[in-house]
């Protein structure tokens, strides 16, 4: 793949299921670039979160509206920007706490935050609700000193 | 795009003279898998102790899905029923671990060595 950056868009309705097409997509690409296989299953979930938390929290499941999922890929790197036109997230993302979640004291749900914080190299959420609030997550090819965040969970 | 569906099977099967349930899941697991999932655990009896599930056939499960295992895993507390799996591919018992669900169900490599470890 050349050394220069390039990109793919994709624009998905606000449709639960339509996020495999974006795991699918973004696993093509990386399987171009040369991610390993558990790389790609890290990425496809991150990716898959970050379409659904879109699709749900952000355009409240509004099929007239588009989740856009950008891909740019350069020698090293794959960024992905998942894209809604919410508020953003109004929480971090919060490891579960599963004995809570066994108790009942906690939602059995809300685990996707955390799973792409843990799964890509680099994540930002940034809340722009009148330009598109977006996931920013960065996947590497070869993560500094070889300690990827999924290695070290 | 319709999503792959979920589909359930349950079967009783003996692991020498151990009764067990296993639940055998294909497909996918994800939010619209709830009725499949819960209700296919609910036809469980009470009075069933030992449940296995399978995972070999499921090819995508996202965060929702884990939500559904983990509200299974909940009622099995209430009754004292014991939920042991098998058949996860690697990356969702990666995933499994990450959220912590393994503290309350173990993961096994196949059917034999789950059914091994509920008769031991």
């Amino acid at each position: 793949m050349d050394e220069h950056r390039s990109s793919i868009e994709l624009r998905l309705p606000s449709r639960l299921g339509f996020e495999k097409v974006a795991m699918d997509t973004a696993a093509s690409v990386a399987h171009l670039m040369g991610f390993g296989a558990d790389r790609i299953e890290d990425l496809k979930t991150a990716i898959s979160e970050a379409c659904i938390n879109a699709m749900e929290h952000g355009n409240k499941l509004d099929e007239t509206l588009c989740v856009s999922v950008i891909l740019s890929m350069d020698a090293n790197s794959l960024e992905v920007k998942v894209v809604d036109t919410g508020d953003g997230p109004k929480e971090h993302a919060v490891r579960p706490d599963i004995d809570k979640k066994m108790h009942e004291e906690e939602t059995a749900r809300g685990m996707g935050m955390f799973l792409i914080e843990s799964l890509v190299d680099e994540v930002e959420w940034v809340s722009s609700p009148h330009r598109g609030s977006y996931a920013r997550m960065i996947i590497r090819l070869h993560p500094a000193n070889n300690n990827s965040k999924a290695q070290e969970k | 795009m319709q999503e792959k569906m979920t589909q359930v099977k349950m079967e009783e099967i003996r692991c020498g003279e151990t009764p067990i349930t296993v639940l055998r899941f294909a497909g996918d697991i994800t939010s619209a898998s709830q009725a499949a999932v819960l209700g296919t655990y609910q036809g469980i009896s009470n009075t069933t102790k030992r449940i296995l599930l399978d995972f070999s056939d499921v090819d995508y499960l996202n965060s929702s899905g884990i939500a559904l295992v983990i509200q299974m895993l909940i009622a099995a507390s209430k009754t004292g029923q014991i939920i042991q799996t098998f058949g996860l591919k690697p990356h969702f018992q990666k995933v499994f671990t990450m959220v912590g669900i393994t503290k309350y169900t173990t993961i096994y490599p196949d059917e034999k060595t789950a059914c091994a470890a509920f008769s031991s």
